[in-house]
């Protein structure tokens, strides 16, 4: 533990302190780089408003991750169906990939309004595919004997998905979730940059923009260590109940 | 009625003939080898038989008491022996505990039952696989190489556990090998099969008396071991 631990730690402060020495000695304007020191203070000033932006940014971004997690795995056993309609469908899959997000996120304004649900919706595309795309790869990869010992018993189809197909695509599946935990942050933050709310309880992307404009740097350094946080928070969530979930996997693999 | 009965079987795969014309009737109650080189189309075969695969010709084949063990164990990794072995009755929707404690039993392997199949050996693997084809009291037993890849010591004491189950469950047993001593040890008849596309060379019975385990040794077993040896090297020429 301690060795996994302290050497990150110990780069980590020398990098902070090489930070601040050099803002000190070279002193550049403050809107370009303020000192880890000032960072510290403003983020400790406006911790009200971070928390509460962490927490919008986080609802929305774990609810959009719930979607894609769930229809992900969905769509993915749709796909799976058949030959014919993995390729009818798999092209349109990887176009709709490639379109950026920041691209559709206008859409989903006119669609869902400003707010949440947009953001959310953002947060799910950005997440969707690699949930898609490791559990399909999972499916395809069942051993064909035991489809053949399935079908030689007269399994239904409900029989192969539950009892063969999902579990033997857990692993598959756990690794897809964890990428899209950190996309679904990112997506959620995008998201906000279009769609998100400035009254209220505005989330971390609003947090960015309007500190950017203030050229409140400080704040803008805080908001970003809270994106990178609540991504580490929502990854080390996810991989946590993944673990509990494979646990069986874990004792097998042993 | 015999357990399986073809006719002028052929299967290719593209410009691949793996079996052309086979003829071939299974009596009930009887332990028939299939020998061959591999490559020849003996899996092929059997998984027509099992109805895992289709070919050209008449397949007659009573398949409603039917199990299949294949060269691996392919158990589920997440699952125990005791559970592994109860699938087949849980996809027929027939759980009976009672049918897995009496198959892991019969395979001697009534202590890993809460064990995971990475905890075991290869041939407990095994076990556990035959337990599994066992548990629905199957009256034809298909298997393919199902002990290729054990040590010597282990398939012989698997083999002799094979044949005391046959010999007390009037099982109809079709086993591939390409193990000559283990064809002869194992099975009432020898069938050897030509290179591909895969004809049938020789079909005999195999004249031994009781198999213990000293019966390897006796002259007989030498001389009907011979007698297939020959056979598939005539098929190699
Ligand atoms: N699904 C398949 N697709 C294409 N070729 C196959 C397939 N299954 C078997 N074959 C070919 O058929 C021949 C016989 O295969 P198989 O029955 O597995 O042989 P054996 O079990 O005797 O070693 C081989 O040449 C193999 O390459
Ligand atoms: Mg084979």
């Amino acid at each position: 533990m301690r060795r996994t631990i302290l050497p990150p730690l110990l780069a980590g402060a020398s990098g902070l302190l090489l930070w601040e020495g050099a803002v000190r000695v070279l002193k550049p304007a403050a809107y370009l780089l303020p000192p880890p020191s000032t960072i510290a203070r403003a983020a400790v000033a406006d911790s009200g408003t971070l928390a509460s932006a962490c927490l919008t940014t986080g609802t929305s971004a774990l609810a959009g991750f719930a979607f894609s997690a769930v229809l992900g795995v969905a769509i993915a056993v749709f796909l799976s169906t058949s030959r014919w309609i993995e390729r009818a469908f798999h092209p349109y899959a990887i176009l709709l990939q490639t379109v950026p997000i920041v691209a559709i996120a206008p859409l989903l304004v006119l669609w869902f309004g400003v707010g949440g649900r947009a953001v959310t919706a953002s947060a799910f595309i950005v997440s969707v595919f690699p949930v898609i795309t490791n559990t399909l790869a999972g499916i395809r990869s069942v051993d064909p004997a035991l489809r053949d010992l399935f079908r030689l018993y007269g399994a239904s189809r409900g029989a192969v998905l539950f009892r063969l197909e999902l579990p033997w695509a857990t692993l598959s599946i756990a690794t897809g979730l964890r990428v899209a935990s950190g996309l679904a942050v990112i997506g959620a933050i995008v998201g906000e940059f279009v769609a998100g709310f400035s009254e209220g309880n505005p989330g971390l992307g609003i947090v960015v923009m309007t500190s950017y404009r203030q050229l409140r740097t400080d704040l803008l350094f805080g908001a970003v260590g809270c994106s990178a946080l609540l991504g580490m928070v929502l990854f080390g969530l996810v991989s946590g109940g993944a673990h509990l979930l494979l646990r069986r996997w874990h004792i097998a693999a042993s | 009625m015999p357990a399986v009965a073809l006719q002028g079987v052929r299967r290719s795969f593209g410009d691949v003939v793996a079996l052309d014309g086979v003829d071939l009737s299974v009596e009930q109650g009887d332990f028939v080898a299939l020998i061959g080189p591999s490559g020849c189309g003996k899996s092929t075969l059997l998984r027509i038989i099992a109805g895992l695969d289709a070919g050209e010709g008449q397949v007659a084949v009573d398949r409603s008491s039917i199990a299949y063990v294949f060269q691996d164990a392919h158990l589920l990794p997440w699952r125990t022996v005791a559970d592994n072995v109860a699938l087949p009755l849980e996809l027929r929707g027939v759980p009976d505990r009672g049918a897995v404690a009496r198959a892991l039993a019969d395979v001697e392997l009534t202590d890993a039952a809460d064990r995971y199949p990475a905890q075991l050996s290869g041939g407990m693997r095994m076990r556990a696989s035959i337990a599994r084809a066992l548990v629905t009291e199957p009256r034809l037993l298909l298997m393919d190489e199902p002990f290729a890849a054990l040590d010597e010591i282990t398939r012989n004491r698997l083999d002799e556990r094979l044949r005391a189950l046959w010999a007390s469950r009037g099982l109809t047993v079709l086993f591939v090998t390409h193990a000559i001593f283990e064809a002869t040890f194992l099975a009432e008849r020898a069938i050897v099969m030509s290179k591909r596309p895969a004809r049938i060379l020789y079909d005999a019975r195999i004249e031994l008396g009781e198999r213990t385990s000293a019966v390897r040794g006796e002259p007989a077993f030498a001389h009907e071991a011979g007698k297939i040896l020959a056979a598939l090297e005539r098929g190699s020429e």
